[in-house]
């Protein structure tokens, strides 16, 4: 609470109007960094309830409202100044829209009078985030103040979730100027004024009851569940449904954690870097029943040869989605746990016992198991360190509800195939846009969200480059997060495709493996940090990391530059042409 | 008839600055052209109506329709059939008058029920408002006499009441 909350009716300025507005929506944290155009919001935050965490780079507080969403399930709140401060989270932006992250974004603007004239720090900041965001707004009046925030939140977190931008002419926020004062009103539901939006609920019946008919008389059926499943807290409902109908759940890299990786019927994570059982299982269904998943290329390799003989029944909150890459044999557009919900009731109607018996596909499905388990080649004593090594050791040696906030690349790859993910919002990454940086920052929000939890970020040597910054804001926040960074020296990625794709020839990969000084560097940001070359230092070293509580540490591994990721679908194969690692092969 | 390529939507829009970059942002992302483009109000002064033509397959742009339905500001959307809806465009075009030629444009201006909003000893200015195609077939027949500037509105469509009774 504001020291001086206002009552309605009260004339308050802009600037207050706002921050009050936050704090109604629920905002106990806001991760900003301000500027001339955000200097009148500044100033009431400082009475506010609201924590404001000050970011190094705009770009971290948007990653970190992300990572502190995913966690939480609740809105993150990013805070920036006008023109570069705007232009700086436009990359944040993206990643939450392609993810489907609920966040909001106030950026400040130049006084209304001056927006189109090229005004110092002016950019079309709802123009440039228009694409970006589900919505955005440009608030031209102090009085809509209220209403709008209230708007913002409620598009951000209904339907398919996503960010919401409200950009503020600096003139209605501020004190000073006659044109911020507004009459304080509380804004509910019913003063919003949104006749175009309405996010779908539960699935129509009809086709609730047709896709339970093509479930019950699958043979070969597979639960195809993305992260919908996750925005809709949809993850016991999940598990109910699946053990109800015995049928087996691969998890996309944006559902990891959805279902229990430990579970009987989980099969893992699919797609171009799955398991081979996971990726063989799809491409060999008979039904594919997809739960707030999108038929993203990654997922599905060449479309044309996607499981040949599967018919569709696709579950979606975003009717956008449904039938955009894959037709569908039936569609539910509606909220993923609803949906579950009338699919159980159907189910049970129809009764359990006349599913159709799917006791060879688990056994085919426990072969692939067993003869294409996750394989890497351990180190020799004196050769370099593996890195799903270390993954299996930071998994073994941390506890299970530990959230984990990956990069982008191999370190992505090995820490979604090698972690054992056996709870829903454990683990936090750029799965659409792909953003290198991504983890120390959502990280960071992640444990700003969650402070009793263990918060781990694995980060590749290219990634920690990108936005390592952010330690600095850990340390001086007091945000104890620990970052385990795979330094292979490399944009490991790309490497591996040019290895594999074009001959070896390696341009413009190498990062090299000692400069920076990694160790040094952290210690710099006043971070503990330690070095780990060997495979019997990797334990040492998370242990004592998960000692040290008092300020972030940053372990870093030097690992095997040569290693790759596999199993790999090549870009342009259809899943049937996966390949294993190179000594499960030629058989 | 409009080439089957051509689709004709119509969209009713919240009436607020930003809406109409927000549904053309839609179409220029994929690299759809639209082909004929009118807003203006409704009835109700907090909605606008968009009636667009765009020249594209059916599949890529139920894909756009369902995005267009998406976008927060947008009330509703409908894809008109031409077989049950009307549609009208309005053109303006000034048309050289030689020596001897008033007589034969005046009976086309008569015969397509166009009229003559102003005139000069060497040009006349008319305008006909009708289906797009009857424009099409106007301004082919002046197009010999000489057109000196021509502007057509883009046009605007509603179902046939057919269709609702």
């Amino acid at each position: 609470m504001t020291t001086d909350t206002p009552a309605p009716g009260d004339t308050i300025n802009g600037g207050v109007a706002l921050v009050r507005a936050l704090e109604l929506e629920g905002v106990d944290v806001v991760f900003g960094l301000p500027g001339g155009a955000t200097l009148p919001i500044y100033d009431p935050i400082l009475d506010s309830s609201m924590r404001h965490i000050l970011v190094r780079h705009e770009q971290g507080a948007g990653h970190m409202a992300q990572g502190y969403a995913h966690a939480t399930g609740r809105p993150g709140v990013a805070l920036v100044t006008s023109g570069p401060g705007a232009t700086n989270i436009v990359t944040p932006l993206c990643d939450a829209h392609i993810d489907s992250v609920p966040m909001v974004c106030i950026t400040g603007q130049v006084p209304y009078a001056a927006i189109g004239t090229d005004a110092f720090q002016e950019c079309d900041t709802t123009g440039i985030t228009m694409a970006v965001t589900k919505h955005n707004f440009l608030v031209t009046d102090a009085a809509d103040i209220p209403r709008i925030v209230h708007e913002a939140f409620h598009i951000a977190t209904t339907g398919r979730p996503g960010p919401v931008l409200i950009d503020i002419p600096k003139d209605i926020v501020d004190q000073n100027n006659p044109r911020s004062a507004m009459q304080w009103y509380e804004a509910g539901d019913s003063d919003m004024e949104l006749p175009g939006y309405r996010p779908a609920g539960a699935g129509d019946p009809e086709a609730v009851r047709a896709a339970a008919e093509l479930i019950r008389d699958a043979v070969r059926p597979v639960l195809y569940v993305g992260g919908g499943i996750l925005k809709a807290r949809a993850a016991e409902v999940l598990r109910e449904f699946a053990e109800l109908t015995g049928i087996p759940v691969v998890t996309t890299l944006m559902a990891r954690g959805a279902f229990p990786d430990s579970h009987e019927l989980c099969l893992g994570m699919p797609g171009m870097h799955g398991n081979y059982t996971a990726v063989t299982a799809l491409q060999q269904a008979d039904l594919l029943v997809s739960l707030g998943a999108r038929f993203d290329d990654r997922v599905t390799g060449r479309l044309d040869g996607f499981a040949p003989d599967a018919k569709i029944v696709h579950v979606d909150i975003d009717e956008a989605e449904i039938g955009k890459v894959r037709t569908v044999d039936v569609g539910v557009r509606g909220d993923a746990k609803l949906v579950l919900e009338a699919l159980i009731e159907c189910t049970r109607e129809m009764g359990i016992e006349s599913q159709a018996e799917r006791g060879a596909w688990r056994s085919t499905l426990s072969g692939w198991q067993e003869r294409y388990p996750m394989f890497y080649e351990q180190s020799q004593p004196g050769d370099l360190l593996k890195p799903q090594y270390v993954i299996e050791q930071l998994r073994d040696s941390n506890p299970a509800d530990t959230i984990v906030a990956s990069g982008v690349g191999q370190h992505q790859m090995y820490a979604s195939q090698y972690w054992k993910f056996d709870y829903p919002y454990t683990w936090i990454n750029s799965g659409g846009l792909g953003t290198m940086g991504f983890s120390i920052p959502a990280a960071i929000g992640a444990k700003v969200g969650m402070p009793d939890r263990r918060v781990w970020a694995i980060d590749g040597d290219g990634c920690f480059q990108m936005t390592a910054q952010e330690l600095v804001t850990a340390t001086v926040a007091k945000i104890p997060i620990k970052v385990a960074l795979l330094n292979n020296g490399y944009l490991g990625m790309v490497r591996q495709w040019q290895e594999l794709f074009y001959d070896e020839r390696f341009s413009g990969v190498e990062l090299g493996a000692d400069v920076p000084n990694y160790v040094k560097w952290s210690e710099a940001m006043g971070c503990a940090a330690i070095r780990v070359d060997s495979p019997e230092e990797v334990a040492p070293a998370i242990a004592k990391a998960n000692e040290i509580n008092d300020r972030p540490v940053v372990v870093e591994f030097r690992t095997d530059p040569q290693e790759n990721v596999f199993p790999m679908v090549p870009s342009g194969r259809t899943n049937s042409d996966v390949v294993v690692h190179p000594a499960q092969r030629g058989e | 008839m409009p080439h089957n390529r051509f689709h004709t939507i119509v969209t009713t829009v919240e009436n607020k600055p930003g809406v109409l970059a927000r549904v053309a942002g839609l179409f220029s992302r994929r690299g759809f052209n639209i082909a004929s483009l009118a807003v203006a109000p409704t009835d109700d002064e907090r909605f606008s109506r968009i009636t667009f033509t765009v020249d594209v397959e059916s599949a890529p742009l139920e894909q756009v329709v369902k995005q267009l339905d998406k976008l927060i500001n947008v009330v509703n959307i409908r894809e008109l059939d031409p077989q049950s809806s009307v549609d009208r465009e309005l053109m303006l075009v000034t048309v050289e008058v030689e020596e001897g030629h008033r007589g034969t444009i005046l009976e086309l201006v008569d015969d397509y029920r166009a009229h003559v909003l102003s005139e000069n000893h060497s040009k006349m200015l008319l305008s006909l408002a009708a289906r797009p195609a009857r424009l099409d077939e106007f301004e082919e027949l002046l197009r010999p006499y000489g057109i000196v500037e021509l502007q057509r509105t883009g046009r605007v469509a509603l179902p046939s009441l057919e269709e609702n009774s």
